[in-house]
């Protein structure tokens, strides 16, 4: 499988987009694109599946290296293994779903959808990079247009969502630039590669001061505790795909980096800061709870509770045990697809009754079965109900963390089990009070249910949900072997 | 006699150029557009050739002193004043004295050429010179303007100011080395007091002619005041030239004195990005924003120049290509609306992406490039400068870096906002775009994209020194 493919086709797309001018070819050639992209990455699950079974203990599968600049040592290296295909899926599906639900745009249509495949293109560079800076470069390329989307199509306070969030993942980027920096001057032979830097046990001082760097740096695109805060502002004011793109898929760039970079390059550091992690993603689980059950906008509701769902996910990291990791990341694919689903089907509210306010609404499912159906879908996975991908996610994250024994882990874990009574709490109470009961308000008798692209775009998410959740072992035997290696290196002395 | 030719063929180039416009001038009346085509295809060939044929050699008993490194930036420096050719192209046109502006702007340009190739201090203080009081005159060229006049006059008493600093250290190397000869003073450098001390005579001189703070104080006036084609020559030109004879000199000259000056580079870079930084956040007028921020993108220059020889070099020259691109693309943007709509504030571009849709993308483009957002050139040129600092493992040198380039990205969103998601009710009306003006843009646009993307090109730097 040539992992080229995978990047070549959204540049092409979005290269396209660029020379269009009618607004359906646009469209048309956004979905055609994403639509290949979806069944290239089934064609790379089939190769992978393949590839390992013959080899099954490689780091990374087809592996791809020229030297782009040897004054530096930096090269073009992609590379996978089960955890970066998974967050490749994850990628290809959220950002077909986010061309479908954005199919009625008609503010400068062509810029939408070159930022939007733009966007896929640094999440797809980022996951199948096996370069450091090559992986910074695809990381930093989605600033400006998350920013720009933000600012031109959003919402609300726009303007400042999009500044705090542009200066807040900059502000991310800039010290995992330094710790990137650190581990290539400390490497011996100079180098960006992960697969090089992985075989190097670097010095525990060197070690102790650069690891809070990559840590926080990415923690600060996943919403790591006390650097959340431009969560809430972004996504409630990005346009739809936006938001979608936002929650599932850029939070994920920084999980994946925390895992990838700082955890399995810095395992000694990883061991020492350990409880650090799991302290700061238990506040956030906690705080992204309850803050949510405050909030009265639909938005604002799902990005709290997002940052409380990422808690799981750093927390996973944090624990550093085989099974917490294969959970995290378990999470990382729930997640994204969930929160994904669920601000697609705001949007959708959104364009029927034009308010996000909760107390406003009401008996909406009489007047939208379909759209109800996937919101209350994407409720049930966010409260973990059985069958559905958050609870298997969940699960695998708590089971991995109890293996860690001794009070502290165990009181971590306990009070991140706690949580989701919680998360049942205000999602049973948004389920009630948006779809359930008599019709609130006369205008929306007239409001019509989903369109075609709108139930193609549900049906893509919810069809990725339930598979996971009936289907558990499918994904966690896909990223086992990537997270066996992850722990292996975490576990030796 | 074939070395006088290809030695100095940038050199002789623009000379014909100077006298050719020259004799056109007197001869009497000539079109001054057609002036201007004929001062543009002259520079492009200049620009062309000097890419090519470059090779080591002295002339004049080492007084001059030439390697393909010194050719190529001698070419960019050609690149960047053919850019400006095409991108003031309206100012151009309506100005009286097209011809004497050219003779100035490409005597200076001459001056800078051979202060690069300069072999001893004597030679380097004379095309300095030569460098430095055309670009004052140019300075002054909106006689109607009063704040021109302002800017000329700034011009002239920091300049003057700083030669005199700059003879006080040569003189006093003299003093300290018995030389002036470049090759032969490394030799006689011990870090003993007295050469600390000329060097950093010789260090401020240069700061002010990089504007580094603190001796950037004449910088935003000058700017300000100066036509456009000016505040470019000086921003982009001037500057590249004056950074490529720092690295000749801290490299091939006082690297015995490497301490002192890795030191004070360290602290001056760091203050430089701050003031510049903090001083841009605060500006309205369009000229001024970019004056400030080309302060701090020096110190980020200066990041990259703290590095050894070979990173520290190929770093900043690249860096000052990708420079050259992104700001002349900003300034030739505002160039134009500043032409057509007399307007220069950041107010008032609100609305422009409505108005000037293509403008305003390349405006936002080099914006990006500045700030060293991928994939824009400017990311490649600012990671280099960085990992070239950084390979000193001086990391909290990094870490402030880092940090401005946060602050940077804060105020060139400021415009980009503006462009983009502000509403106005009095917007720029749309500017038809002429045609030079517009191939200069998408030059820019091109390079602006291109050359991070294509890593050769800095592999070729390399490979130069």
């Amino acid at each position: 499988m040539n992992l080229t493919a995978l990047l070549v086709i959204p540049l092409l797309t979005a290269l396209t987009i660029l020379l269009l001018r009618r607004h359906h070819l646009v469209k048309w050639t956004a979905l055609i694109g994403s639509i290949i992209q979806c069944l290239l990455c089934f064609v790379l699950v089939a190769a992978f599946r393949k590839e390992q079974i013959t080899s099954p203990s490689d780091f990374m599968y087809f592996i791809q290296q020229f030297d782009w600049l040897p004054a530096w040592n930096i090269s073009y290296k992609l590379g996978v293994d089960g955890i970066s295909i998974a967050m490749i899926m994850l990628t290809a599906f959220v950002v077909l779903a986010g061309v479908l639900v954005s199919w009625n745009i008609e503010k400068m249509t062509r810029e939408f959808y070159f930022l939007l495949i733009l966007l896929s293109l640094g999440a797809h560079g980022f996951f199948l990079s096996l370069d450091l800076f090559m992986q910074f470069f695809f990381l930093e390329i989605a600033v400006i247009p998350k920013y720009l989307l933000i600012g031109i199509w959003g919402s609300g306070k726009k303007e400042y969502s999009a500044n705090k969030l542009a200066l807040m993942l900059m502000g991310g980027s800039a010290l995992v630039l330094v710790g990137i920096l650190a581990l290539y001057f400390s490497s011996p032979d100079k180098t960006f590669d992960i697969v090089r830097l992985s075989e190097i046990h670097f010095s525990t001082r060197t070690q102790r001061i650069f690891f809070p760097f990559l840590f926080v740096g990415f923690g600060i695109f996943t919403a790591l505790f006390p650097f959340h805060t431009w969560v809430p502002d972004g996504h409630s004011s990005a346009p739809t795909a936006g938001s979608m793109f936002l929650a599932g898929i850029s939070m994920k760039l920084g999980s994946y980096g925390c895992l990838r970079v700082a955890t399995f390059l810095m395992p000694e550091a990883a061991r020492q800061y350990s409880p650090t992690i799991i302290v700061l993603s238990c506040i956030a689980i906690l705080y992204g709870a309850f803050a949510t059950m405050m909030q009265k906008d639909l938005k604002y509701m799902n990005a709290y509770s997002s940052i409380s769902h990422c808690g799981f996910i750093l927390l996973g990291i944090g624990m550093l045990t085989r099974t917490a990791i294969i959970g995290s990341v378990m999470q990382m694919v729930s997640h994204g697809l969930m929160t994904a689903l669920f601000f697609a089907v705001i949007g959708m509210i959104y364009d029927r009754t034009h308010t996000r306010m909760i107390n406003e609404m009401g008996g909406l499912m009489k007047m939208m079965p379909m759209i109800s159906t996937a919101f209350f879908i994407a409720g049930l996975c966010s409260l973990g109900l059985p069958g559905l991908s958050g609870f298997a996610a969940e699960i695998t994250v708590f089971i991995g963390s109890w293996q860690r024994t001794g009070l502290f882990y165990r009181t971590a874990t306990i009070i991140a089990c706690m949580s989701i009574v919680v998360t049942a709490v205000y999602i049973l109470r948004a389920i009630s009070q948006t779809l359930m009961g008599p019709l609130k308000n006369p205008a929306f008798g007239n409001i019509k249910d989903a369109n075609w692209n709108e139930r193609l775009a549900a049906v893509v998410l919810i069809a990725g949900i339930v598979l996971i959740g009936m289907a558990p072992y499918w994904l966690s035997e896909l990223v086992r072997g990537g997270a066996d290696i992850i722990a292996g290196r975490l576990m030796s002395k | 006699m074939n070395d006088y030719l290809v030695l100095m063929k940038s050199e002789w180039l623009i000379t014909i150029t100077i006298f050719l416009l020259l004799i056109l001038k007197v001869r009497g009346e000539m079109r001054s557009d057609r002036l201007l085509s004929i001062a543009q295809v002259m520079l492009l060939i200049a620009t062309i050739v000097g890419f090519l044929f470059n090779r080591y050699g002295r002339l004049f008993g080492s007084m001059y002193y030439t390697n393909p490194l010194i050719g190529f930036q001698k070419a960019l420096l050609t690149l960047a004043t053919y850019l400006i050719s095409l991108l003031c192209a309206d100012w151009f046109k309506k100005t009286q004295h097209l011809a004497e502006f050219f003779i100035l702007m490409l005597t200076a340009l001459l001056g800078m050429f051979l202060m690069i190739s300069s072999g001893n201090l004597l030679m380097f203080y004379l095309s300095l010179e030569l460098s430095t009081i055309p670009v004052a005159a140019l300075a002054n060229f909106d006689l109607e303007k009063r704040i021109s006049s302002e800017a000329a006059m700034k011009m002239i008493l920091s300049s003057a100011f700083s030669s005199g600093v700059l003879l006080f250290g040569i003189s006093l190397f003299y003093g300290a080395t018995g030389t002036i000869s470049f090759s032969a003073m490394s030799n006689h450098l011990s870090g003993e007091p007295l050469q600390t001390l000329s060097f950093i005579f010789l260090f401020t001189a240069f700061a002010f002619k990089l504007s580094v703070v603190p001796f950037h104080l004449w910088t935003a006036d000058v700017y300000e005041g100066s036509p456009i084609a000016v505040t470019s020559f000086l921003s982009v030109v001037s500057k590249s030239a004056f950074a490529f004879v720092f690295l000749i000199a801290i490299y091939k000259v006082f690297y015995p004195l490497e301490k002192t000056w890795y030191w004070l580079l360290v602290i001056t870079s760091i203050a430089t990005m701050v003031i510049g930084n903090l001083f841009a956040i605060r500006q309205q007028n369009m000229k001024r924003f970019l004056a400030y921020s080309s302060i701090a993108q020096v110190g980020f220059v200066l990041v990259g120049a703290s590095a050894g020889m070979s990173s520290g070099t190929s770093s900043v020259v690249y860096f000052m290509l990708i420079y050259t691109f992104s700001n002349l693309a900003a300034f030739g943007v505002v160039s134009i609306i500043s032409e057509r709509s007399g307007k220069e504030n950041m107010t008032d571009y609100k609305g422009l992406s409505r108005s000037n849709p293509f403008l305003s993308w390349v405006m936002a483009l080099a914006l990006f490039s500045l700030a060293g957002i991928p994939p824009t050139a400017g990311f490649f040129g600012k990671l280099f400068l960085l990992t070239a600092g950084a390979s000193r493992e001086n990391y909290w040198f990094i870490v402030i870096a880092t940090l401005n380039m946060i602050i940077s990205l804060y105020y060139y969103l400021r415009v980009v906002r503006s462009m983009f998601m502000e509403k106005n009710d009095n917007p720029i009306q749309s500017v038809a775009i002429e045609r030079s003006v517009y191939f200069g843009l998408i030059l820019c646009g091109v390079g602006i994209v291109v050359t991070g993307l294509f890593s050769w090109l800095y592999q070729y730097i390399v490979s130069l020194i």
